[in-house]
C-alpha cells in the first residue's frame, strides 16, 4: 500500500522591537508585543482557524483514513497561549482525534544544531516539556529540525535522544539519481529512519498553485492524482511537507487552495492506490531502501537547499557567533528571564532576516521580513544582543561576587 | 552698505551646513550695521527677522521683458534632464526629495508665467530650481537697490551672474564647498562642477571657508589667488551645553557622527575602531548618520566581527544629537575632505575632546585637536586610545577647547568680510 505523507509546519518567531543604540544599557525589553500579536491574530484569521477547522471536518469525514502532522514550534506555541488560546484549542482538538501526529522539534526554531550539542538537546526537551503540557501528555516520536536542516552528523544526535524517524528536505545534490519516494536511514546510526520532502509535489501545492504563469495552473486534485499515479509502483511513500500558512496566507482562500484540499482525499481514494499516513506510521512501516549519505548540512530552503539563508554573509556569522560565545556563561545563570531571552534570541528568524542573497531581487525575501533592509536587521539584533550580553556579564560578576 | 546675498535655505529649514553659516554670517554683519536683502527659494515665514527676506516663490517676473528672455537663453544650459544629487547620499535623496511639488512641471511650458513655486530642497528638479533661481534674481537685481551681490555656493551663483548682469554691481562667490570636496577626483567634471567654476571665475572677489577651500579654488579652478580671501566660520553659540542624560553603558563611548558619504571619510573610523578594540575591549563604537557608504560600513563591522562592539544609529536629530554628543568620550571626524566642519566645534561645546582631520577647515581654526592625516587609521587609533586612558589629555582638551571657542564669533568673521565688501565696493566706483 503506498501512502502519502503530510507534515505542515506551524511556526511564528517572536520578532524584536526597533531597538536604538540608546536603549543599550536601559531598556531590556526587546520584544514587538504589538506587531507580534497582531500577526499571530490576522494568520490565525486567515489560516490557522479555518484550515483546523477543515481538517477536523476532514478527519471525521473519512473515519481517520485522512490524516496529517504538525510541528508547531514553542515560540509559536507561547504566542498562541498569550494571543490566540483559540488557536491553540483548535489544534488540541485535532491531536485528540488520535489522528494528528506532533513533531518534535527545537522549543525556539532555532539553528541550535549547528552550534552546541547541549543547547540543541536543552530545546529538544523544552518542547518537548511544553508538547506534554499542552497536549495532554503527548509525546512526539519523530524529529523535524528546524528548517528541515540535516546531516549526517545532526541526525546521530537526533538518535542519540532516541528518536525513531526525522524529516528532512529530498535534495537533488544529496539525492542524486535516487528518489525521495522511500524511507532512508542515517548514515551514522541506521536506527535512525529519514523520510524526504517530494520537493516536487510539495511545492506544487506550497508555491506553484496560484501562479499563473505556471504551465500547470490551475492545480486541480485530477492533475495531482495524474501525477501521483505517474510515481513508479515500487516507491511508496510521498511525503509532502510545507508551511502550514501556505493555507489562507501564502495562498489566499481566494486562490481554492481550501477547497483543493477538501477535495484531495476522495480523489486519492477514488483515483489512486495511496493512502494517508503519519511519520511515524510511515517509519514503523516502510522497509528502508538505503543508507543516506549528508555530509553537509542540507535545508528546505532556496534553490540551493543548503545554509546560505541563514548563514551565508559575514552579518550572520558575526551575529551567530556572537550569540553562541555567551552559552557556557548562561549556564551558569539561574535566572528565568535571561533564559527566555537567550531562547528566543536563537530563532532562525533572525539570521534570516539578515540575509542578502536577495537583497537585489528585494521581492522574495521581503515578504518574510518587515525590516527595510538586512542591514537594519542586523544594526537591531546587535543592539538587542549587546544589551543581552551586558546583562549576562552583569549576572555572572554577581555569581562570582557572592 | 547695501548687499544683496543668495542664499539656498535659512534656519530653521536646513538640511546641511550652509544655512547655519549664512544665518551665523548675517547676525555677524548685523552687529556691523550692514543692510542684507537676503534671498532664498522659498521662505516658510518662520525666520528670525535678521534681514530684509525675499521670498524668490513669491517674485513675479515680467515675462515680457527681452532681458529675462535672455537670461534666461542663457541659462538653459542647466537643464540637463540630470539625475543629479550633489550634497545627499541615494537614500537621502529618496527622503528629501519632494516629488510630489513639482513632479511633472514642464519647463517650457511654464517659464514665463509670473511666479514659480520653489521646493528649495535638493531634489529631482534641482538644475531646473538654480536656473529659475537665477530668473528671479533679475528681476530682483532690478527692482532692488543694492551696492554689492553675495552669493553662497555653486546653487546661487547663476543668481548672482545674473544679477551683476542687471545690477553692474561687484559679485562675490562664497565657496562652503567644491565638488571635489563630496565627489573627490571625480568632482571634475559634470554640471556642478561647471556651474562651480562659471561662477567662481565670474565673481569680482571668492571667499572660501578655509585656506584647504582656497587652495582647491585656486589649484582645480584657475582662479588668481590675490582674488581669493579665506573667512573661517564661527559659532553662534560658544557656551558649554549641559545634559543630564544618563549614559546606560559602563564602556566609555567613541563617536562619528555625519553623513556616512566618502567625504566623512567612515571607513577610516571604522578601521581605526578594530585596533582600538584589539586593545581596549571596554570602548564602543558608535557611527551615527545616514548614507551611501552606510550598508558597507555594517558589513565591514561584522567582517572585523565587531558587530556587539561597533553600533550604528541611523539619522539623528534634535535632542538625540545632543545626547550623542553628550555621552561621547572622544569625537573624531576623519573627513577626506572638510571645506570647514562645524561638528567638531559641536562636540567641544558638549565638552566631548575631538580628533579631527588634518584635510578639514576646522583644524586652521581649532588648536586644542588631535590633528591626524584622515588615511593614517594608526594615528587616530592611537589618539582615540590616549584619550580614553589618559584623562589629564583628555581634561587638557577640554577646556582649552571651550576656552578657545569663545573667540570663535560670528561678528569677528563679519568684521573680515565688511573689509572685503569695503574694498571691493571702493575698487568699483
Amino acid at each position: 500500500m503506498r501512502t502519502i505523507c503530510f507534515y505542515f509546519q506551524v511556526h511564528q518567531p517572536l520578532r524584536i522591537k526597533p531597538y536604538r543604540f540608546f536603549d543599550i544599557g536601559d531598556d531590556h525589553y526587546y520584544w514587538d508585543d504589538y506587531s507580534n500579536k497582531s500577526i499571530i491574530r490576522k494568520v490565525a484569521q486567515k489560516c490557522y482557524l479555518p484550515m483546523n477547522a477543515l481538517l477536523l471536518d476532514m478527519i471525521k469525514q473519512y473515519n481517520g483514513k485522512f490524516k496529517v502532522s504538525f510541528s508547531i514550534s514553542g515560540v509559536c506555541l507561547d504566542q498562541f497561549e498569550s494571543y490566540a488560546p483559540d488557536v491553540l484549542e483548535s489544534f488540541q482538538k485535532l491531536v485528540a482525534t488520535g489522528h494528528v501526529e506532533l513533531l518534535s522539534e527545537t522549543d525556539a526554531h532555532a539553528l541550535s544544531a549547528l552550534a552546541s550539542k547541549t543547547e540543541f538537546k536543552r530545546m529538544v526537551d523544552a518542547h518537548k516539556a511544553k508538547i506534554k503540557r499542552l497536549f495532554n501528555g503527548y509525546e512526539p516520536k519523530v524529529f523535524r529540525n528546524t528548517e528541515l536542516i540535516y546531516s549526517d552528523k545532526i541526525g546521530e544526535m537526533v538518535a542519540d535522544m532516541g528518536f525513531e524517524g526525522m524529516l528532512t528536505e529530498g535534495a537533488k545534490h544529496i539525492l542524486g539519481w535516487k528518489s525521495p519516494n522511500f524511507v532512508y536511514e542515517n548514515n551514522i546510526n541506521p536506527k535512525l529512519k529519514i523520510l524526504l520532502k517530494n520537493f516536487q509535489l510539495s511545492d506544487d501545492i506550497a508555491f506553484r498553485f496560484s501562479n499563473k504563469t505556471w504551465s500547470d495552473y490551475p492545480l486541480t486534485t485530477e492533475k495531482f492524482g495524474k501525477w501521483l499515479n505517474a510515481i513508479p509502483k515500487e516507491q511508496e511513500t510521498v511525503n509532502l511537507f510545507m508551511d502550514y500558512e501556505t493555507f489562507g496566507e501564502h495562498q489566499w482562500a481566494e486562490t481554492g487552495i481550501f477547497e483543493f484540499m477538501k477535495a484531495l482525499p476522495n480523489m486519492v481514494f477514488n483515483q489512486t492506490d495511496f493512502s494517508f499516513s503519519t511519520p511515524s506510521e510511515v517509519v514503523k512501516g516502510g522497509k528502508p531502501i538505503a543508507k543516506i549519505n549528508v555530509p553537509v548540512p542540507i535545508s528546505w530552503a532556496d534553490e540551493e537547499r543548503d545554509l546560505t539563508a541563514w548563514l551565508g554573509n559575514d552579518l550572520q556569522n558575526e551575529a551567530f557567533s556572537k550569540l553562541y560565545e555567551m552559552e557556557e556563561k548562561i549556564r551558569k545563570i539561574d535566572d528565568p528571564e535571561i533564559w527566555k531571552d537567550w531562547t528566543y534570541l536563537q530563532t532562525s528568524d533572525h539570521f534570516y532576516y539578515m540575509c542578502t542573497k536577495f537583497f537585489s531581487d528585494g521581492a522574495v525575501h521581503s515578504y518574510f521580513s518587515h525590516y527595510e533592509t538586512p542591514y537594519d536587521a542586523f544594526i537591531n539584533y546587535m543592539n538587542v544582543l549587546s544589551d543581552f550580553i551586558l546583562r549576562v556579564e552583569n549576572k555572572v560578576k554577581e555569581l562570582q561576587a557572592s | 552698505m547695501k548687499v544683496l546675498m543668495f542664499g539656498w535655505e535659512f534656519p530653521p529649514h536646513i538640511s546641511g551646513g550652509l544655512g547655519t553659516a549664512c544665518y551665523g554670517l548675517i547676525k555677524g554683519l548685523n552687529v556691523h550695521n550692514q543692510e542684507v536683502i537676503f534671498v532664498v527659494p522659498k521662505l516658510y515665514g518662520d525666520e528670525e527677522p535678521l534681514a530684509d527676506f525675499v521670498n524668490a516663490s513669491e517674485v513675479e517676473v515680467d515675462y515680457r521683458e527681452k532681458k529675462f528672455q535672455e537670461t534666461w537663453e542663457n541659462l538653459t544650459y542647466l537643464e540637463i534632464n540630470s539625475y543629479l544629487v550633489p550634497y545627499l547620499g541615494p537614500e537621502e535623496f529618496e527622503k528629501y526629495t519632494d516629488y510630489t511639488l513639482h513632479h511633472s512641471s514642464d519647463i517650457d511650458e511654464t517659464v514665463f508665467s509670473n511666479k514659480f513655486q520653489f521646493s528649495g530642497k535638493y531634489g529631482k528638479n534641482l538644475m531646473e530650481e538654480v536656473a529659475r533661481y537665477a530668473l528671479v534674481a533679475t528681476q530682483i537685481a532690478k527692482s532692488k537697490d543694492h551696492d554689492l551681490i553675495h552669493a553662497h555656493d555653486w546653487l546661487a551663483y547663476p543668481a548672482g551672474i545674473a544679477a551683476k548682469e542687471i545690477s553692474g554691481k561687484p559679485f562675490i562667490a562664497h565657496i562652503h564647498a567644491t565638488q571635489f570636496d563630496r565627489a573627490g577626483q571625480g568632482g571634475a567634471s559634470g554640471p556642478v562642477y561647471e556651474i562651480e567654476k562659471a561662477g567662481l571665475q565670474a565673481a569680482d572677489h571668492v571667499l572660501a571657508v578655509s585656506h584647504l577651500t582656497k587652495k582647491i579654488v585656486v589649484e582645480k579652478y584657475g582662479i588668481h589667488p590675490d582674488k581669493v580671501s579665506v573667512l573661517h566660520n564661527a559659532v553662534l553659540d560658544a557656551s558649554i551645553i549641559k545634559s543630564d542624560i544618563q549614559k546606560h553603558v559602563p564602556e566609555k563611548i567613541v563617536t562619528f557622527l555625519g553623513r556616512i558619504t566618502y567625504q566623512k571619510g567612515p571607513e577610516y573610523f571604522v578601521e581605526a575602531a578594530k585596533k582600538v578594540i584589539e586593545r581596549d575591549p571596554n570602548v564602543r563604537f558608535v557611527m551615527a548618520g545616514n548614507g551611501d557608504l552606510l550598508n558597507k560600513m555594517v558589513e565591514r563591522v561584522a567582517e572585523l566581527k565587531m558587530g556587539t562592539k561597533f553600533h550604528f544609529t541611523g539619522f539623528l536629530k534634535g535632542k538625540d544629537v545632543d545626547d550623542m554628543y553628550a555621552i561621547s568620550d572622544v569625537y573624531v571626524m576623519p573627513s577626506v575632505s572638510e571645506p570647514f566642519g562645524i561638528a567638531p566645534l559641536e562636540a567641544v561645546r558638549h565638552n566631548t575632546p575631538v580628533i579631527i582631520s588634518k584635510q578639514s577647515g576646522v583644524a586652521e581654526v581649532l588648536r586644542n585637536a588631535i590633528k591626524i592625516d584622515f588615511w593614517d587609521v594608526d594615528a587616530m587609533a592611537d589618539a582615540i586610545f590616549g584619550l580614553l586612558h589618559y584623562p589629564s589629555i583628555a581634561k587638557m582638551f577640554k577646556e582649552l577647547g571651550s576656552e578657545e571657542l569663545k573667540n570663535l564669533k560670528w561678528e569677528h568673521v563679519a568684521a573680515k568680510l565688511v573689509t572685503v565688501y569695503e574694498k571691493l565696493h571702493n575698487q568699483k566706483p
